[in-house]
């Protein structure tokens, strides 16, 4: 308990004056309180724990009966039904339209996203900062049941037009064939989630640009530095493990989202043509799921959808370590 | 690449250079070139170092010009989704019964009613997950900030780490597996409290984070003069850190009920909607705005069913926005730094 590094001024409170205590951590031994309260304090922390471990848990147990039924290679097999006695699903078609169209919203909503928080923290007019960064936020406070709505009857419209040009002009590309299919697209869906995932961006990365050290930016404009070549030679690499970070909780958030999605997926049939092309249907493991809600009538059937809920935690679970690891090195190389 | 991306871009290069022919860079630059006391950086030393070569100045301006496009970009879904929301939802709004009646024995197809079970249903949610939530949240919090510094560092770190695992779990995975417990594994049906046992899990780390930056605001001096006057911990913590502290975790408190009270996919799986009011939070079916939403969306073609779905939409944002804001305004009001 006592470190090291004690201050002979902070001792522990009353009684306790034999054992110098930093931060008082010597007070919260012995009386019923202190031990009641830390107690208190320190089991919330462990049912936290516990919670993401049991949620590992539980949809291991009920997965794996599941895909011990399997008839198909669960990770490799585009074939869904996970009914009846001869159970067979695999979940390539939604690891990759959910891969796809998460990667899509990345690539539009990281320069986006970056470009807006530059603007609040560097170009920006003083007056304008709080405003403008307070309406940024308020698109992250749409609910995202309403980003499905809206794009599904308001922004589709708009989209199709698009569609069918990029589809008549660059059809000859793999990934932008032409296949038939006009309403909820993997570029569309991609673009929605762009979207709802910009505001994450620039709140991070315009927390991490605003710390840039002054005397950096200073000393970039006594070098003769433009305003510009200023942000790029010391914001832009200042900031770029959080600019990486923020990317990567985006990727989880667009990964995991539900319903947005779930309004604007266009299933395909069992047995559809594989095709590279972004222009294809497909559902994502979220809204595959959300769709099939009221479908979870027997235990193999339910256990499809947990392991395919399985493999999105997965995911999501890695990015978030790599999020987590980038921002952990940041903090050692910054103190 | 967007449409947008598209359009911005060729925007943006576009008014740059009637900007670099109008306005070369160092007529902006103010005349003293000095660095605004306080302030950012301007340009305002390079009037007196000579013009950079027309190449840079051109590219500073089109980076000028990049980011207030981009700005303007992200601005534009948001003003779009707002007009088609307020458009479209508003006079259902202000009649008279949708803030007084529910839905029952009204087809999807009939007008009339209100959406006054889904609103209670949407409080009354998002306050059985507060109740849970906050407690639970503001004492981990308290145990990073307060006690995990001590002797157990590997607890605080193991803590740390799965708040950020929580934080990053997508909401239908959190459904899922209270899907798994309560429904498949203790055969109990769903109901609002399962949907509200779900979001507990997506509230908790939200509030964990909010609190634990509120708490380590809280001057180290305060603390120090609490122990030097004989005050137990548990005490202090309670009496001097969390009331300092306060208003700053009661914002988080509200940030996290608005994150919640949108999310929708717990309550898709489960708390299945009803028309009625339901005020049993474990008696099956569960109103809530999303799910009302969700309802009407299926009937879409139906006008009433459209409109429906768009007050309940609007309403939701009203919502939404409200806590956004009473959290700011408290921020604002009683900040930890005074």
């Amino acid at each position: 308990m006592s470190s090291v590094t004690a201050v002979p001024t902070a001792n522990g409170g009353a009684g306790r004056s034999d054992q110098p205590a930093p931060h008082g951590e010597q007070a919260s031994t012995g009386r019923v309180g202190d031990r009641l309260f830390g107690g208190a304090a320190t089991a919330s922390g462990v049912i936290v724990i516990a919670m993401v471990t049991l949620i590992a848990t539980f949809l291991i147990i009920q997965a794996v009966p599941a895909l011990m039924n399997n008839q198909e290679s669960f990770l490799t097999s585009r074939v869904w039904s996970p009914g009846g006695d001869q159970p067979a699903f695999g979940i390539l078609e939604f690891l990759w339209t959910t891969v796809a169209a998460s990667t899509i919203a990345m690539l539009v909503a990281v320069p986006f996203g970056v470009a807006v928080a530059l603007f609040l923290t560097q170009y920006a007019p003083a007056w304008m900062r709080g405003p403008a960064a307070a309406l940024v936020d308020l698109l992250a406070a749409v609910p995202s049941i309403v980003y499905g709505l809206w794009g599904l009857i308001t922004f589709a419209p708009f989209f199709k037009p698009f569609q069918g040009w990029v589809e008549s002009t660059f059809g000859w590309f793999p990934l932008l064939a032409r296949t038939g299919i006009t309403g909820g697209t993997i570029l569309f869906i991609g673009i929605v989630l762009s979207i709802m995932v910009v505001p994450i961006v620039t709140a991070l990365s315009r927390e991490i640009f605003g710390q840039t050290p002054l005397a950096h930016q200073e000393g970039a404009l006594a070098l003769g530095a433009t305003h510009w070549e200023m942000i790029r030679t010391t914001v832009l690499p200042f900031g770029r493990p959080g600019v990486i970070s923020a990317a990567m909780l985006a990727l989880g958030r667009a990964l995991g989202e539900t319903l947005a999605v779930t309004f604007l997926v266009s299933s395909l049939p069992n047995g559809a043509a594989w095709t590279w092309s972004l222009f294809n249907g497909g559902e994502t493991f979220a809204s595959k799921i959300a769709n099939n809600a009221a479908e979870f009538s027997s235990p193999t059937r339910t256990g499809a959808y947990i392991a395919a809920g399985l493999v999105l935690f997965v995911l999501t679970f890695a990015v978030n370590s790599i999020a987590r690891v980038v921002i952990e090195r940041r903090k050692a190389f910054s103190e | 690449m967007s449409t947008l991306t598209r359009e911005g871009r060729a925007g943006a290069d576009r008014r740059s250079r009637t900007l670099g022919g109008e306005q070369p860079l160092d007529g902006q630059v103010p005349g003293e070139g000095a660095t605004p006391p306080g302030g950012r950086p301007d340009d305002g030393p390079l009037a007196e170092m000579g013009h950079p070569q027309r190449g840079r100045a051109v590219k500073d301006a089109v980076a000028r010009v990049v980011m207030w496009g981009a700005f303007g970009v992200v601005l534009m879904p948001l003003v779009w989704i707002l007009y088609t929301v307020v458009s479209r939802g508003v006079h259902l709004l202000l009649s008279s019964t949708w803030w007084t009646n529910n839905q029952r024995n009204i087809n999807s197809g009939d007008v009339g009613g209100g959406a006054r079970h889904a609103i209670e249903g949407t409080f009354m949610m998002a306050g059985i997950t507060a109740v849970i939530a906050v407690p639970i949240g503001i004492l981990t919090a308290v145990y990073l900030v307060e006690y995990g510094q001590a002797g157990g560092r590997g607890l605080a770190k193991a803590i740390s780490f799965t708040v950020d695992i929580l934080s990053g779990i997508p909401s239908i995975v959190a459904a899922l597996f209270i899907y798994a417990v309560w429904v498949t594994t203790f055969g109990i049906e769903r109901s609002g409290f399962a949907a509200a046992l779900a979001l507990v899990l997506l509230m908790i780390p939200v509030i964990v984070r909010s609190t634990e930056s509120m708490l380590t605001l809280v001057p180290n001096e305060l603390r120090e003069a609490a122990y030097a006057l004989g005050v137990p911990k548990w005490v202090t913590v309670v009496k001097v850190v969390l009331r300092t502290a306060f208003s700053g975790i009661v914002t988080g408190v509200l940030l996290g009920l608005a994150r919640i009270m949108g999310e929708t996919a717990p309550l898709l799986i489960l708390a299945p909607y009803t028309k009625n009011f339901q005020r049993d939070i474990f008696g099956g079916n569960f109103p809530t705005l999303p799910m009302m939403i969700n309802q009407d969306r299926g009937d879409i073609g139906l006008a009433a069913a459209a409109e429906r779905m768009w007050g309940a939409s609007l309403t939701l944002i009203l919502l939404v926005l409200l806590l956004n804001l009473v959290g700011r305004i408290i921020a604002r009001a009683g900040s930890v730094t005074t």
